[in-house]
């Protein structure tokens, strides 16, 4: 009984301590204590982000070998490069928090952990990947801009370093889109067709209505998330209806338009069911890019045990 | 020296030097770029594309020389996607599907030994631009033997599977080696004039060391009378083709247009 009260008497300490420093605007970093709610709710967070740079690779991989021309394959080429890196640095920042890059793998596959639903939408033609640089990518600096700020030290660090390479990823997106924009008209038809169907999904990257977002108020008190994400969505519509008018393409949406009272553009309805059934599984590409994750770790198997079995072998001999 | 001012004979065969070996790093970086999301840890999805990045740095680089070389106004987008499997000369060895990561590390292997002992001698050459690009290139080769040797030792030492498998992509890969060490006739005449580099003369440092390397790991490698040759002379094999309709799908769907 004393020794549960005293770890009860420990634990208030640290974690008041905890709570002084995120009030402080300290970082937390991976030798202090935490809550274990805080522990979980980073993980989940940071390794939903890895997973999405690692699917993401798929849809964008897609048209790495069919690229128009030398130039834009050299820049998706290393576009989707960078991304793995991204991937590569976000689980090994996660690791930090006590768990193993095959335990996220495995709750990937498994489906326990989630990914960004955008890519459970398929890139069917050379402007969908102009559409994922400018809205997804735009979408997704939006949200990491804030996350700069966000209390796990090595996730804000990381943050700070994938946003620099992000923001050049959105410009070649961009630059695709200009192009087929003032392109001839079969060219602007696709860049219109590729907007319009990466516009919403894009939306919903930000999550629920703050009203209805289940793990907002917690992120938001221990500043794991910084901005709601309503007052996010609503910076990223702002600054795209302007880049849409510059494309000289229709609006997606035609319930946009400006609202001189709020200083922001009004929007119409985003559809939720959509949103929820492609979270849960009922996108295009839900099951394709599960089965291709799975397939090519599965197929690589022989290699790591290869490598596992030489490492040991020349353990062995070192020993000897 | 400046080769453009050469002969019109020469130019021919100057461009058909450089063109060639343009298409030897398309054609090799497309296939390493399909890797992405396959390999089998993430760390390698990033090396293979970082090293197909190299190799699509040389093609740029090779073919805006070419296209410089031949005057005609092409660009390099249009040598490398408007030009049919016949004109292609890439050597087959750079063409074929990339199999499993055996094949395609014993491929980077034999391929990073032979241009490292390439480029080591086309820095040489009289031609400023070859010679520059040769420069930048070695490079990035050192780094890539760096990274296939490792490999080979690992999977070729590590479990009886992936030995097999190691066994299983020499013996298939040996019977394209041959064509690395071929001259066409165009390319003897620029080694005579200082331009190209002597393919042939490198083939014993080359079998000497894949042959030391190798019995390391306790594999005899021997070469095969039996090569398939043609790829200079733009004689594929059935890959090549497949591989073209995917690469210049874009520009042949939607011809004349800007991306």
């Amino acid at each position: 009984m004393i020794s549960m009260d005293t770890k009860t008497i420990d634990e208030a300490v640290e974690l008041a301590k905890f709570e002084q420093k995120i009030a402080n605007e300290e970082k937390i970093e991976p030798s202090d204590w935490m809550p274990e709610a805080y522990r979980k709710n980073v993980i989940r967070q940071m390794s939903q982000h890895a997973h999405s740079e690692i699917i993401g690779m798929q849809p964008e991989g897609n048209w790495i070998t069919r690229a128009p021309t030398l130039r834009r394959k050299a820049v998706l080429l290393s576009k989707v490069q960078d991304e793995g890196g991204h991937g590569l640095y976000l689980y090994s920042a996660t690791e930090t928090l006590g768990i193993t890059r095959s335990e996220m793998i495995e709750a990937l596959q498994s489906r326990k952990a989630k990914y960004a639903s955008i890519f459970n939408y398929p890139t069917l033609t050379w402007a969908d990947i102009g559409a994922i640089g400018w809205l997804v990518d735009g979408a997704a600096i939006v949200n990491q801009i804030s996350l700069q700020r966000t209390s796990y030290g090595p996730y804000a660090r990381a943050m700070v370093r994938i946003c620099k390479e992000e923001s050049f990823h959105q410009r070649q997106g961009y630059e695709i889109m200009y192009e087929l924009a003032h392109g001839t008209p079969v060219q602007k038809q696709m860049a219109q067709d590729a907007m319009n169907r990466f516009w919403w999904p894009s939306l919903m990257m930000f999550g629920p209505h703050d009203a209805d977002s289940a793990h907002s108020g917690q992120s938001i008190l221990w500043k794991v998330k910084r901005e709601s994400n309503d007052f996010l969505r609503q910076k990223f519509i702002d600054q795209s209806v302007v880049q849409i008018e510059v494309l000289g393409l229709e609006l997606p949406d035609p319930e946009i338009v400006w609202n001189e009272e709020r200083g922001h553009y009004d929007s119409g309805p985003i559809d939720w069911d959509e949103f929820k059934r492609v979270i849960n599984g009922g996108g295009p590409c839900n099951y394709q890019r599960i089965k291709h994750h799975k397939k090519a770790h599965q197929e690589g198997e022989w290699v790591r045990e290869a490598v596992r079995a030489y490492r040991l072998k020349q353990q062995t001999k070192n020993v000897a | 020296m400046n080769s453009i001012q050469t002969n019109e004979e020469n130019k021919t065969s100057l461009f058909r030097f450089v063109v060639a070996l343009a298409d030897d790093s398309v054609i090799l970086s497309h296939r390493l770029s399909e890797w992405c999301s396959n390999g089998p840890y993430l760390e390698e999805d990033i090396a293979l594309a970082n090293i197909a990045l190299d190799y699509i740095g040389r093609a740029r680089m090779f073919y805006q020389y070419a296209a410089e070389v031949e005057g005609e106004n092409r660009s390099e987008d249009d040598l490398a996607y408007l030009r049919t499997e016949r004109e292609f000369t890439n050597l087959i060895i750079h063409e074929l599907p990339i199999g499993d990561f055996a094949f395609t590390m014993v491929r980077q292997f034999f391929l990073d030994v032979f241009y490292h002992l390439y480029l080591q001698e086309l820095v040489k050459s009289k031609d400023q631009t070859v010679a520059a690009i040769a420069q930048k290139a070695i490079k990035e080769t050192r780094y890539h033997l760096k990274r296939s040797e490792p490999w080979i030792r690992q999977l070729a030492e590590g479990t009886t599977e992936s030995r097999d498998r190691i066994l299983l992509a020499i013996d298939e890969l040996k019977e394209v080696v041959g064509e690395l060490f071929d001259m066409p006739s165009w390319e003897i005449e620029l080694v005579e004039a200082g331009i190209a580099v002597d393919r042939q003369s490198l083939k014993p440092a080359w079998d000497k060391h894949v042959q030391a390397f190798l019995s390391a790991s306790d594999i005899d490698f021997e070469d095969t009378r039996l090569q398939i040759t043609g790829g200079r002379e733009g004689i594929h094999s059935e890959h090549l083709g497949h591989l073209l309709s995917d690469m210049q799908y874009l520009q042949k769907t939607y011809p004349g247009m800007k991306w």
